[in-house]
């Protein structure tokens, strides 16, 4: 009978040097941690890597609540793993912008909320969505992360920019709660883009801090359905301070 | 230049009224949470995921689940609904965020806003600015108005435009402004300063309105 549970090192055995990968989490909240450690050891090389922002380095937040690692895809901006990333806010990570001078890393940037419906559309089969977001800005003039030129649509005398769908080769996800069927919940803001970016891949993996049979919940509590979930993998531990 | 900011921070507060939900931006627009009145209900909105924050955590109150949109942890009030980055922006570019509240680089005199990038220095990104500019029906600048004396508010924006046409008011240290079909009209004049010394630090024609009150510093 099909088991959707695996080990990290298994969940991303799949994944190939130049492919492209999505990333949960919102400046670390949220991020799949044992997933990131997994493709660390793994060593892949030369991703491109969607996600919101590019994690946390070492020592970030700065204060009384700083990380004693970096988080999130900053595990793999740290080991260089990343050739291009997507993603809205690139200012946090120290290692982005060392890496864009010293010429290793190139970046396209989508707007925060954009950049949720262009993974949305890919995952719900959409031919990508209408927005006014962008209009007058370089987001109308420059490239999109295909290399190709946007377009401006009037629709009903309304103008906007047609923004395609955004699709990778795996979605990397965290979940504060699944069932042994991939239905999973995020808790409070770690929703972040680990809802939409479920379906949104050719795999999609979840990394759940709590794992549970099948049944033993309501089903009113689950944010996300388990079909859309290939591989599962347990133990994710909840952010220590 | 402290006491400055926290001045336009307190006048920003008065703008809101009970029941509003709005958008308050990391620096100088933050502090404007510490002034709202406290005898109404406006909720604030938290693009990474929630609406309903309340305070910065502590080691009592801290939930490593939840952070606002510059990556602090912070506490969320009782009536705090959490969503997903799709239903935050939903929120955003359905206009039912009532008012983001943002610092500028550059306001135009047609309310075309500049403040997330320049060329050739560190790369920040827009993250959800755009969205918000675009998307609430106020967009309200707090800043101090000029640069060390350079105009911030000029004819037009010379740096890459975060959206067109979006800036409804300016709150500065020197006035409360509107942006209008007509031109920028200065609402309220902070006593410090006369309206040729706000002119002076102006790159277009204001506009004064007739009504033209006191800055508002209750």
């Amino acid at each position: 009978m099909f088991n959707k549970i695996v080990s990290a090192d298994e969940a991303v055995a799949g994944v190939q040097d130049g492919m492209t990968i999505m990333v949960g989490g919102f400046l670390g909240t949220g991020s799949p941690e044992v997933l990131m450690d997994a493709l660390v050891r793994k060593g892949v090389k030369h991703l491109t890597v969607i996600g919101n922002d590019g994690g946390l380095a070492e020592g970030q937040p700065a204060g009384e609540f700083a990380g004693k690692t970096p988080r999130g895809i900053g595990k793999l901006l740290e080991n260089h793993m990343v050739d291009h990333v997507i993603m809205s806010h690139v200012g946090v990570n120290p290692r982005l912008n060392e890496q864009f001078a010293d010429g290793t890393l190139t970046y396209t940037l989508v707007p925060q909320g954009t950049l949720a419906e262009k993974i949305r559309a890919a995952a719900y089969g959409l031919g990508g969505v209408l927005t006014p977001v962008g209009l007058g800005t370089p987001m109308e003039t420059n490239l999109d992360e295909l290399g190709r030129e946007k377009e401006v649509m009037e629709i009903d005398g309304k103008k906007y920019l047609f923004e395609r769908p955004l699709h990778a080769d795996y979605s990397f996800i965290r979940a504060s709660m699944a069932d042994e069927f991939g239905n999973y919940m995020c808790s409070k803001a770690t929703r972040n883009f680990n809802i939409v970016m479920a379906g949104a891949s050719d795999h999609t993996v979840i990394a759940a801090e709590k794992l549970v049979p099948v049944g033993t919940e309501n089903p009113d509590i689950w944010q996300v359905a388990g079909v859309l979930v290939e591989s599962i993998v347990e133990g994710e531990p909840a952010w220590q301070i | 230049m402290a006491d400055l900011k926290e001045r336009i921070a307190k006048r920003c507060a008065k703008h809101f009224v009970d029941g509003d939900f709005i958008n308050l931006g990391i620096g100088l627009p933050t502090m404007v949470a510490d002034y709202l009145p406290e005898d109404v209900i406006i909720t604030c909105h938290s693009e990474n995921g929630f609406a309903g924050i309340d305070i910065l955590a502590d080691q009592d109150t801290l939930d490593v689940n939840i952070i606002n949109s510059g990556g602090q942890y912070v506490t969320a009030l009782p009536r705090a609904k959490f969503f997903d980055t799709a239903e935050s922006f939903g929120l955003v570019r359905g206009g039912h965020v009532k008012a983001t509240v943002l610092g500028a680089m550059e306001v135009a005199e047609n309310g075309d806003l500049a403040n997330w990038i320049v060329p050739g220095k560190k790369v920040a990104g827009m993250g959800g600015a755009m969205d918000l500019c675009v998307g609430c029906p106020e967009v309200i600048i707090t800043m101090l108005h000029t640069q060390k004396g350079a105009h911030k508010i000029k004819k037009e924006c010379t740096l890459p435009l975060t959206a067109e046409k979006c800036v409804t008011d300016i709150i500065t240290e020197m006035a409360v402004m509107k942006v209008t079909d007509e031109g920028i009209v200065v609402t309220e004049l902070h006593p410090d300063y006369t309206k040729e010394e706000v002119q002076e630090a102006t790159g277009v024609d204001l506009i004064w309105s007739p009504d033209l009150k006191p800055y508002d510093e209750t």
